[in-house]
This record gives structure tokens, C-alpha cells and sequence, in this order.
């Protein structure tokens, strides 16, 4: 992506910078870094990158709210951009206005379900909702027999049951029971909730892309520092081609999210060129967070292996983000059971589509 | 850094759409007229002179060349489009590929003009075959050893030595080798060799073919015994060739033929566990299809920034090194999820057939044109290691 001639990517990198460092944030044990954090992105309009001007939002392209996602993953972003902005592409759906503070989404898996009932209110169960607990108000897609809507929820009037991911970032488990709306609409035709996974999907690719991108960084870095054996370990050819292989990874990742979202960014619907990208970019990825995570660690040692040193707020992030929004096992079924229903010789022109 | 690593989302424009159904068109009917049989991967390395001439009369060869050279200025993008087609019909492209690829483009940029006009033109007609001659018996991956020396004479220089795992050496008709010139020199162990273009009717020039595990004999043993080659087939610098040959490979590396030779096991994988495959069988397709449609569209970046003149060299060898250990593990993998379809169902016949050969294939794509080990190695120079 062309993120350094993008103005909303530049502005989002400068406040990671300033406000986000990585050691910073590994040493500060309160959690005071995050406040100013959150205030300089709203400020920014950041986590309203994608809902209009005239709806309470910035009114960010795709493709610039894109790059702000991979911009986030490779500063290990442990605040709730990505949800919020999420949450606010799925009210925008439906155009009920956004609010300003954080927000999540719900739900945050293809298994499960909120449904509307008769009398208006939102019934169900999200597990995995990441940052659920720091949401002031959550987006809810719920099904009804009438189709699909778009709700936005208090979470006041929610019960979380407190989780945690691999990183240590809430992911909670949101149960509605007969809660009302504070707005609700009908999502617009052919807006499901796989629309709303493959969306998410895209998000937790970049993320996941940026995250291998800044581990590739740091093992290249250390590789280049730390003597051994009377010599750099970058010397080694065991370990040059350990890091090859994280370069290669790391490329893999940046081009199945990247492509993904430009397809998504360019796309008037989502059809089946999003599909395959979009399912492509969370299986890839999440294959190589796993890969391109035991080289980084194998690379660093024991430090790497620390709380103090910062390498383990991007591999464990980029292996949680893996569970989001549907993990790469359960897209490889839903498109290998889309492949095989169009029948072997349409394999490779859904491949080369384009 | 890593800000060196570029592979921007590359969309084909929309010529390439239209050149696509030109080229699938043509296919068929190239299948209808029993030129090759598109369920047979053994007939990519089949040297088919007709077909090659059709290629060449739709201006499919040398797309990308200058047109007074008989190419068709036409963009690296559309080149691709043709090569992905060709391959995954598993056409005959034995006669024009190497030239298409990589000779031709070396001699655009080295040769004298009258060996341009008189080559480049019947390579674009599809009507001659080149090969490269690079390994020798003690020079592989290390291509800087190589011994097979040009020693100057009048007009010229007699060639003695012998190239080997020369694939295509026995119907080519030229072939693109470096032969050392001057000895190696203390500071530069690369110095001394140089690019030369060999006509194979030379007296002085024998090919021995070298049978290989698949039971083919594709690639072969090339003898030189006082073989003149004339002054004017020395290409570039002489005893420089070392600055020449790395140029070429981010061409060579990086198109689809580097993940899609063994793309016919998955096809019929697909076949094999037919519409409603269970959920392993489902999960192995969708980590295949994904995986392949990453590595294509990592290919196609590459041809992208080769098309806006970069040259992404890294990012090229990232694709063959991906690509090749992907198309390498695809038989493996298809074998597995394979394992339980139903013995008396029709529909695995093809597969039966293809996946003993891929196997055999599959080792041979991590060495060939550039090793993994060697690939690596230059990713680890981009990445600053080295």
C-alpha cells in the first residue's frame, strides 16, 4: 500500500509514534499511556475513519481506513481502533449515527447469534468480543425473520463475562438479554453476517501483516546486534535463512491483506472476488503469524521470551488476532466447500479472476 | 526496513481480460485439433514446433519486445496473462519459453544489432529454442567456478569444456552459456567469465542426454571440443558476465511458472473429492486455494513493478523461494487429503494418473534455476544480513 503518500496513514503513524511506543507501553504497568492515546485518535477522527461527515465521522475512504489498520498492527495497537472502527462501518451500513467514544462489534464470530425479537429488543450471545469491557456503546448485528439490522447498544445494559486473548487484551464473552437498542435499522440487501466476518476478517489481516512486519524489524535488528559464538548471529547461514523465510512470510501476509482490502476498497459488493480474497487474507495470514512468530522467537532466545523485551506484544497479538472474526480453519472449509461446489474447472478461473 | 519489501495489489487492467479469453480460445481449440492433451502435465516439456508457430503467429512470443525486433510492445501484465494460461493448460511451450523469458531479454540488452534483427524476430515466430548453459559438473549453485574456458583465437574463441543439466540442449538451436574467460583474480572471484550466445549446430558440440527419475531425459550433458564461437557472439562485458547475470533473474523468478507446475494436482484434487467434500477435505482445498492465490498475487506485484522498470530482485526471489517449496509440497499434500476417496468413484482417474508424476517432479523445483539455499541467501543480503 502506498501508505507514506497517504495523509490519514501518515497522521495515524504519528500518533503511534508519539504516544504508542512499544517499550514505553512494556514498561508502564497502569495502563497511563492509554488515555492520551485514545484522546489524540480521536482527535484525529481515526476510529471514526469510516463513518460520514453528516453521520458523526470522518468520513476516511476504505482504502485510507486500510491503511490505518496496518499502521495499527505494526505498532501492536492494544486499544480498541480496529473495533471501533469497525462498529462504525457496520452503523453506516445502515446509517445510524456513530457516537464518539469506544465501541466494538457484535458479533465477532460466524457461529454466533444475536436476534432481534418481536417486541424490538436484541437477544444472544457473542463470545470473543475483543475489547467488549472498554466499549462505551456496541454494534450489533442481529438476524430477525425479517432479515437482517444494524443496532447500536449500550453497554451499560449488556452482561460481560471478562476474558482475555493470547496478548492480554479483553476479549469477553457479551450476552444480550432482551436489551433495547439505543438506535436500531434494517442492514441494507444482501448485508449478512458473513459480510460483517469477511469485513472483520480483512481488518484482523492487516493487523496481523503489520504486526509480522515490525517482528521481521526487530529479529532483523537483534540479528544484527547480539554476538555469539565470537560473532553476529546475522553471520549464520542457519539463521539468514530462518529470517528468509520471516521475509517471506511477512510478504506473503502483507500482499493476501493487502490485496484483500484494496479488492474490498474497489468492490461494489460483496461477491465472490471479495470472498476468495477476503477468506485467502485471514487463512494466509494466520499461517503465517504462526510461522513467521517461532522464527521471530527462535531468532531472539531467551530474551524474546521475556515480558520485559517488546517482541511478544506483536507475536501474541498476531496470534490472537488469528481467532477474530472466524479463524483460518473455519474460512479453509467455507472456500474449500465454495471451490468444490463450482467443480474443478472453475478452480482456476475463480483463481485468475483477477 | 522492511519498507524495502514492496508488493503493491497489482489489478490486471482490462486488456488483460480480453487477451485472456484470446488466449483460452486459442487452447481449445489447439486441444480440439489434438496438439497436446490438457490433462497430461508431461507435454510442457514436449517440443512442438507447429504449436509453437501458432503462439508465435498471435504475437504471443516476445510481447514485451521492441517491434522492429518482431515483438509487440506489449506489457509485462499481458505477458503474464499468456504464461498462466499456457501453463495451466499445460501446453507445449518447450520450443519458445526459455527464449521468451530470459535469452531473448539478454540479448535485447547485449547482443550486437545484426544478431538481434537476425534472432529476435524467429524467436517471436516461434520458431527457434534456446537453452542455458550455466551448471557444470563441479559448478552448480556456485556458478562463479565454472571452468569451461573461451580461449581467443582469430576471429573469434574455441570453446573446451562441458555444461551439464542443460535442460532443452538436445532441440535448441542456440543456447546462452558463460565460459571463463580470464582466470578469477584475488579481490573478485566472480571476474573472468563471459556471456556468450552459442549457435548449436557448431562443429565442436556434443549432447549427451541424461535420463532423470521421471523416466524423461530432458536435460543433458554438453560437450565442447574446440567449438568457435565468433567475436561478435560475446555478449557484454567480457570477463564481466557476473555483472549481467543477476539482472535477468528477477525476471526469471518470479512468474507463475514458479508455483503453478505442479498447479494439475490440485484441479483434480478438487474432482476427486467432488461437491461435498467433508470438512477435512474442505479445509485442505481452502488452505490450498488460499495459499495459491496469495503466491499469484505476490507473482503478479512482481510483474507490476517489473512492468514500472523496477527491479524488484528481492521481492522475486521471496516469490521462487514461496512458490517453488509450495508447488514442491502440493503432490504431498494432495496425496493426503486424497486418501480417502472412494476407490471405486470415476472421478479420481485423473489424479491417479498425474500425481505419481508430479511426486517425481517435485524435487527437481527447489534446485532448478536458482536453489532454495541460494535464494535465501540473496533475501538475507536485501534484509541487510549479509
Amino acid at each position: 500500500m502506498a501508505e507514506s503518500e497517504n495523509i490519514v496513514v501518515a497522521t495515524a503513524e504519528k500518533i503511534f509514534t508519539d504516544l504508542a511506543d512499544a517499550q514505553t507501553i512494556n514498561r508502564d504497568k497502569n495502563g497511563a499511556w492509554k488515555a492520551p492515546l485514545w484522546q489524540a485518535l480521536t482527535e484525529a477522527g481515526l476510529p471514526l475513519s469510516w463513518v460520514s461527515e453528516d453521520c458523526g465521522g470522518s468520513g476516511a475512504s476504505l482504502a485510507e481506513g486500510f491503511g490505518v489498520l496496518g499502521a495499527a498492527g505494526r505498532f501492536a495497537i492494544a486499544v480498541p481502533l480496529a473495533e471501533t472502527m469497525l462498529a462504525g462501518w457496520l452503523l453506516a451500513q445502515a446509517k445510524v449515527s456513530a457516537p464518539e467514544a469506544e465501541m466494538t462489534v457484535a458479533p465477532a464470530g460466524p457461529k454466533d447469534r444475536i436476534t432481534l425479537d418481536a417486541d424490538g429488543s436484541l437477544s444472544g450471545r457473542a463470545r470473543g468480543v475483543p475489547f467488549a469491557r472498554a466499549a462505551k456503546h456496541i454494534a450489533v448485528l442481529a438476524s430477525s425473520s425479517i432479515g437482517f439490522t444494524i443496532a447500536l447498544v449500550d453497554a451499560a445494559k449488556v452482561r460481560i463475562e471478562a476474558g482475555l486473548n493470547l496478548a492480554g487484551d479483553n476479549s469477553d464473552a457479551v450476552s444480550f438479554d432482551h436489551v433495547q437498542p439505543v438506535a436500531i435499522k434494517p442492514a441494507p440487501k444482501g448485508f449478512d453476517q458473513t459480510t460483517l466476518m469477511l469485513m472483520g476478517a480483512v481488518a484482523r489481516s492487516l493487523q496481523i501483516a503489520g504486526a509480522l512486519e515490525s517482528m521481521l524489524d526487530i529479529s532483523v535488528r537483534y540479528s544484527n546486534e547480539r554476538v555469539a559464538f565470537e560473532k553476529k548471529i546475522s553471520k549464520f547461514q542457519a539463521v539468514q535463512h530462518n529470517l528468509a523465510r520471516l521475509a517471506g512470510e511477512t510478504a506473503a501476509a502483507m500482499t493476501a491483506a493487502s490485496s484483500a482490502a484494496d479488492t474490498i476498497a474497489n468492490a461494489i459488493s460483496f461477491d465472490d472476488a471479495v470472498f476468495l480474497e477476503a477468506t485467502a487474507a485471514k487463512i494466509r495470514c494466520a499461517e503465517a503469524a504462526e510461522k513467521s512468530a517461532a522464527i521471530a522467537h527462535q531468532v531472539h532466545g531467551a530474551i524474546g521470551y521475556t515480558l520485559e523485551h517488546i517482541l511478544h506484544r506483536y507475536t501474541m497479538r498476531a496470534l490472537a488476532w488469528r481467532d477474530d472474526f472466524g479463524s483460518e480453519s473455519y474460512w479453509a472449509v467455507e472456500l474449500g466447500n465454495r471451490v468444490a461446489a463450482r467443480g474443478a474447472d472453475e478452480l482456476w478461473p475463480l483463481v485468475a479472476s483477477r | 526496513m522492511t519498507a524495502a519489501l514492496r508488493f503493491d495489489p497489482i489489478r490486471l487492467p482490462p486488456e488483460c481480460e480480453v487477451l485472456r479469453k484470446e488466449v483460452r480460445a486459442f487452447l481449445a481449440e489447439e486441444v480440439a485439433r489434438g496438439t497436446f492433451d490438457p490433462h497430461s502435465p508431461q507435454g510442457q516439456d514436449s517440443d512442438v514446433p507447429g504449436f509453437s508457430k501458432r503462439v508465435g503467429e498471435r504475437g504471443w512470443i516476445g510481447m514485451t519486445w521492441p517491434k522492429k525486433y518482431g515483438g509487440h510492445e506489449r506489457s509485462f501484465l499481458e505477458r503474464y496473462v499468456v504464461t498462466e494460461e499456457m501453463r495451466v493448460a499445460n501446453a507445449p511451450t518447450r520450443r519458445f519459453f526459455v527464449a521468451d523469458r530470459q535469452s531473448g531479454p539478454v540479448l535485447l540488452k547485449y547482443a550486437p544489432e545484426h544478431i538481434k534483427m537476425d534472432i529476435l524476430p524467429r524467436i517471436c515466430r516461434g520458431e527457434v529454442c534456446f537453452s542455458i548453459g550455466m551448471s557444470e559438473p563441479n559448478s552448480g549453485s556456485d556458478l562463479f567456478a565454472a571452468k569451461t574456458k573461451a580461449t581467443k583465437t582469430d576471429g573469434g574463441y574455441l570453446i573446451n569444456g562441458t555444461k551439464i543439466w542443460t535442460s532443452a540442449a538436445h532441440v535448441a538451436n542456440y543456447m546462452l552459456a558463460i565460459f571463463r574467460t580470464s582466470p578469477p583474480t584475488k579481490e573478485n572471484r566472480r571476474h573472468g567469465l563471459t556471456q556468450f550466445l552459442v549457435d548449436m549446430k557448431t562443429p565442436g558440440i556434443k549432447v549427451n542426454p541424461i535420463g532423470q527419475l521421471t523416466g524423461k531425459a530432458d536435460f543433458n550433458e554438453v560437450v565442447f571440443t574446440d567449438a568457435f564461437v565468433p567475436d561478435d557472439h560475446a555478449l557484454g562485458e567480457i570477463d564481466g558476465a557476473w555483472k549481467q547475470a543477476t539482472s535477468e533473474l528477477a525476471y526469471e523468478r518470479s512468474g507463475p511458472e514458479r508455483f503453478l507446475e505442479t498447479y494439475y494436482v490440485l484441479t483434480e484434487l478438487v474432482r476427486a473429492l467432488g461437491e461435498a467434500p467433508d470438512t477435512r477435505g474442505a479445509e485442505g482445498i481452502g488452505r490450498l486455494v488460499a495459499q495459491l492465490h496469495t503466491m499469484r498475487r505476490m507473482s503478479v506485484s512482481v510483474a507490476g513493478m517489473l512492468h514500472a522498470g523496477k527491479e524488484p530482485v528481492v521481492e522475486a526471489s521471496i516469490v521462487k523461494d514461496i512458490g517453488t517449496v509450495w508447488e514442491q509440497q502440493l503432490p504431498q499434500r494432495v496425496r493426503d487429503l486424497a486418501a480417502f476417496v472412494e476407490p471405486d468413484a470415476s472421478n479420481h482417474e485423473i489424479l491417479d494418473t498425474v500425481l505419481p508424476f508430479a511426486m517425481k517432479v517435485a524435487p527437481k523445483l527447489t534446485i532448478q534455476g536458482g536453489t532454495t539455499e541460494v535464494l535465501r541467501g540473496i533475501i538475507a543480503r536485501g534484509l541487510g544480513l549479509r
